[in-house]
């Protein structure tokens, strides 16, 4: 067990900088920096699109690139400090990118909380009873309700709530002009971008538990376990539940990223200062020194997540043979 | 001393025909069906995947008879502004769903788009299940090494957000110069079911790949390798036909999720401009957008309303297909 | 007749129903048994003749489409019909099960040692700690190497046979008065089969367990059983000790089965011709009729009860006139 933790750790450091790599030249060819910076810059200087060049390290060829990624890497991990600036108006890139970074893990984790706990019981509810009109009515709502593309619920609820009926409010995380932390507003702010991420968790993790459920249900050691008297309750938790979770769990960790990225068309609707928008804008901007870090950390939040995932079914699968 | 020597001869079996009679020990004729007819049995029995096939036959001729069943040409408004206004009408005899913002028919410009979008999806599912049901027998045929570094390479894929992973490999196919002429430019059809397709093979791959693993071990596949058969006949001959039913159900799946996938892409300006003559799905549905805030419902609910219409019934068609092909589903439910 | 006459475990009249999309089958159509402190009977039948489903009906471990009728008792107490919270308290206590597949009958992710204090401590109130003492100690008596080690082992670090003496370890933690032994060795290696028929037929020595042999393998009945009870389309056909089984079979299926098993030296294999019987529409009559080489036509007039024959029980109805066996 060791080892094999040992050795996917031992992986995970080249990786990084390989698919980091690799998202430093899809950015440096798909965006062409230095043209959006003159575009931002219509008056700049040759001498401060050289300066720009030159900060962002943006040499061309392949050597060229390659030396870009690590002088770029040296100042990424030297700190905010030694990033380089926007270019829209020189701005920080730090601030935004950890305010819109907490805004978006507010979210996604009241989404992810509430969407896998209620979907793993609906699950549960369904697949207690298969073939009951229970289960077939939990099945088919699940079913119907996950065919909805996110951004479609999205629009719908806001205008249904915001829109029509005024309940709740349509976009943003504070009233305009807001200052200071208040979270009953912003609560009220998050319901509706929650909701919409939630449905379809819920609807997804429904059906994956049900399925689990089903297949566990099978099995020939919840036999054994009411031959040994158990009680159907003491058999459903003990042993069908217990085995059903683990493919889930599995599924968890590398299903964040479909949270979050359903969370950036919501942001989006909602006008939601989070991730999804500074991404949309940076790209739309092609602002180099606001989308590298952006993309760099979403890439390390999915190679660590997919990290604790491998380790997780390692660690709750004990037939894993773990080479 | 003991010999086994039977006490009764037994004359009535001397013929091996006799000693595999099993009529008369039967109480039911027992008909046997093929694997197809077995699975499309099972298929009838989906109610929802039936009706799902019906509607979604239906609409596929209607889009496909665009020209046909639509009321208006796909760029022409309902009648020129100069008989009266007519932006945003609501849904009225003239324009049965409304018109848009330069008065065009929602109606007919549906029937349009939803064609170019069908069109990217198979497009996109075909190329994807090719590709995909390819490598992933191989990858699972083979196992070791390259098994190994396609499970790595895919989990990564997968585990991004699709967004942001769409889009950055969109700009970067879009500066790429040497691909254009092959792929079109970054608003052409082609080029989003080249983007799509590089999404939608990994999973299919996978898919096969698991089914591949879980068939390499049985029987048949080990005598076919004893009979010598080439790697490539144990593929094509033997386990791509028995994995029919898991390649089906991903192709379905990979539709819907391209025409999701445009829609939403072209829901945040990154989707396909088909040009003069035609529309997608999701242009209409970027019309969504301004329609929720503006209180413009028709331009919500009809758009959308098809996309998800369109979306359940090909989740209901792979639902039924993998009802169809699953051999515990004979178990009784 | 008294309970304690009855014996153990007494079947009277069992009878199992199951409701499927095709109409009912009657899986079992009818058994009487009889099993006494300490003895082995054997129950032998092909696929779909119900010696499984007799018994996991008598336990109520049948799933809800099953219906039961008759008559079953365990140590005199009525179980049709019985309340599950009865029909709980003697599973794993008085009548314990072992099943045919070790690797699957026990759960994957559990440890073995958690899974016999399970058993313990659904019948005994002990500690966890004692629990799992007693369970190493079980461990021990079946015949595992170095229990304490491997009691914290999963089920998939075991052997077949290993495995198998871990479910019975666990089937006797709470010494049960009967043991339903379902093709326990069907899955396994031959010369482990023998092994665990021996740990079997030990603990039943020691312990004074009466068991139930269910398989399809003769040579297992041989070997541990003291009666055998022949089952056909969930009937029994024949009831009698097993050396007279052997010796002078007194019904066409019993003599069927002793021809269809391949011997050293013997030149011809001779299997019954034809398939087990379709239970949706069983054949009238006696439902061996069709493959029988000695039927007549009253053989389809109507179902034949078991009757006296010699030593013996037989249901064929031709028992008395004819001289049937493989031995000469």
């Amino acid at each position: 067990m060791l080892r094999f933790i040992a050795r996917r750790l031992l992986w995970f450091i080249p990786t990084v900088l390989f698919v980091t790599f690799l998202v430093y030249v899809c950015v440096r060819i798909g965006w062409d920096p230095v043209q959006s910076y003159v575009r931002a810059n219509p008056r700049a200087s040759d001498e401060k699109v050289q300066q720009y060049r030159e900060v962002n390290g943006l040499y061309d060829g392949l050597g060229g690139y390659i030396r870009g990624y690590f002088e770029w890497l040296w100042a990424f991990v030297r700190g905010p400090d030694q990033w380089p600036r926007s270019i829209k108006g020189g701005g920080d890139v730090y601030t935004p990118l950890r305010y819109s970074l907490f805004n978006t893990l507010r979210l996604a984790g009241t989404a992810a909380i509430l969407g896998i706990g209620i979907g793993l019981f609906f699950g549960v509810v369904a697949g207690k009873r298969p073939g009951t009109w229970v289960d077939g009515f939990v099945n088919t709502t699940a079913f119907f309700v996950g065919s909805i593309p996110p951004f479609v619920s999205a629009v719908i609820l806001q205008l249904a709530f915001a829109v029509q009926l005024g309940w709740l409010p349509a976009a943003g995380i504070y009233p305009p002009g807001h200052q200071g932390f208040d979270p009953v507003l912003m609560g009220k702010y998050m319901i509706l971008p929650v909701i919409v991420v939630a449905i379809q968790t819920i609807a997804g993790y429904t059906r994956y538990m049900r399925a689990s459920l089903l297949d566990v249900s099978s099995a020939d050691y919840l036999r054994t376990a009411r031959a040994k008297g158990l009680s159907e309750r003491q058999v459903l938790r003990r042993h069908t539940i217990r085995n059903s979770l683990i493919p889930i769990a599995t599924v968890v960790a590398i299903d964040i990223g479909q949270i979050i990225g359903g969370l950036i068309i919501t942001e989006n609707i909602f006008n939601y200062p989070g991730m999804g928008v500074f991404f949309l804008d940076a790209a739309a901007d092609g602002d180099f020194p606001r989308l590298m870090p952006f993309l760099v950390i979403i890439t390390l939040s999915v190679l660590i997540f997919n990290l604790l995932a491998d380790l997780s079914y390692a660690y709750l699968d004990p037939r894993i043979k773990l080479d | 001393m003991t010999s086994y020597q039977p006490v009764h001869e037994s004359a009535e079996f001397e013929s091996f025909d006799e000693l595999y009679d099993v009529s008369e020990s039967e109480g039911l004729d027992v008909k046997t069906l093929t694997p197809r007819q077995l699975a499309w049995h099972r298929y009838r029995r989906h109610k929802a995947a039936m009706i799902s096939t019906v509607i979604f036959g239906l609409l596929t001729v209607m889009v496909v008879f665009a020209p046909v069943f639509a009321r208006y040409g796909v760029n022409e408004p309902v009648f020129p502004i100069s008989e009266g206004p007519n932006q945003f009408l609501e849904p009225q005899s003239v324009a049965w769903f409304g018109t848009d913002d330069i008065g065009r028919d929602i109606y007919s410009r549906l029937l349009y788009g939803i064609r170019t979008s069908i069109f990217i999806g198979v497009a996109t599912g075909i190329i994807a299940v090719v590709i995909g049901a390819t490598i992933g027998a191989i990858a699972g045929l083979r196992g070791g090494k390259l098994d190994d570094r396609m499970m790595r390479v895919t989990d990564v894929f997968l585990a991004f957000p699709f967004l942001v992973a769409v889009i950055v490999i969109r700009e970067f196919l879009g500066g790429v110069e040497f691909l254009e002429p092959v792929i079109g430019d970054k608003t052409s059809i082609r080029f989003i079911i080249v983007l799509l397709a590089i999404f939608a093979w990994m999973g299919v791959a996978r898919l096969v790949r698991g089914q591949v693993l879980s068939l390499k071990e049985r029987e048949f596949i080990e005598a076919a390798r004893a009979v010598g058969a080439s790697e490539r006949r144990i593929i094509v001959s033997h386990l791509i036909p028995n994995s029919i039913g898991p390649i089906l159900v991903a192709l379905t799946l990979v539709i819907i999720g391209a025409i999701v996938a445009e829609s939403t892409l072209a829901f945040f300006g990154f989707g396909p401009q088909p040009g003069a003559d035609s529309t997608s799905l999701g242009n209409l549905v970027l019309l969504s957008r301004s329609g929720a805030t503006q209180g413009n419902w028709w331009l919500v609910v009809f758009p959308c309303g098809a996309l998800v219409l369109l979306a359940i019934c090909i989740n209901f068609i792979g639902d039924g297909l993998r009802d169809a092909f699953d051999p515990k589903m004979d178990a009784g439910r | 007749m008294t309970d304690d006459a009855r014996g153990v475990l007494s079947l009277r009249d069992f009878k199992v129903e199951f409701a499927t999309p095709n109409g009912p089958v009657q899986a079992v159509r009818g058994v009487d048994l009889d099993l006494d402190r300490g003895e082995i009977l054997g129950v032998v039948g092909e696929s779909g003749s119900g010696k499984s489903v007799t018994f996991l009906g008598l336990l109520g471990l049948l799933p809800h489409t099953a219906t039961i009728t008759g008559s079953a008792t365990v140590n005199g107490a009525e179980v049709v019909g019985a309340p599950t919270r009865q029909l709980r308290s003697i599973r794993g206590k008085e009548v314990a099960m072992i099943f045919q597949d070790p690797l699957s009958a026990l759960n994957p992710v559990h440890r073995v040692g958690d899974q016999i204090v399970e058993m313990i401590r659904e019948h005994q109130d002990v500690s966890k700690k004692s629990a799992a003492a007693t369970a190493v100690d079980l461990l021990g008596t079946v015949g595992i190497p170095q229990p304490k080690e491997r009691t914290n082992q999963y089920p998939h670090e075991f052997s077949g046979g290993m495995r198998q003496r871990v479910m019975i370890a666990m089937a006797i933690a709470n010494d049960p008065q009967v043991l339903i032994a379902d093709e326990p060795t069907t899955a396994l290696d031959v010369t482990v089969q023998a092994q665990i028929l021996e740990v079997i037929d030990n603990l039943r020595a020691d312990m004074g367990m009466a068991v139930v042999m269910i398989t399809h393998d003769l040579g297992v009945i041989a070997r541990v059983a003291d009666r055998v009870q022949v089952m056909y389309a969930g009937r029994a056909v024949e009831k009698t000790d097993v050396d007279s089984l052997f010796e002078s079979p007194t019904h066409p299926y019993t003599e069927g089965l002793l021809r269809s098993i391949p011997l050293l030296g013997h030149q011809r294999l001779l299997p019954i011709p034809g398939s087990p019987p379709n239970m949706l529409r069983p054949p009238s009559g006696c439902a061996f009729r069709p493959r029988c080489p000695y039927a007549l036509d009253e053989c389809a007039a109507e179902m034949p009860e078991l009757e006296p024959a010699g030593t013996a029980e037989s249901a064929c109805i031709r028992a008395g006139e004819l001289t049937l066996g493989v031995l000469t």
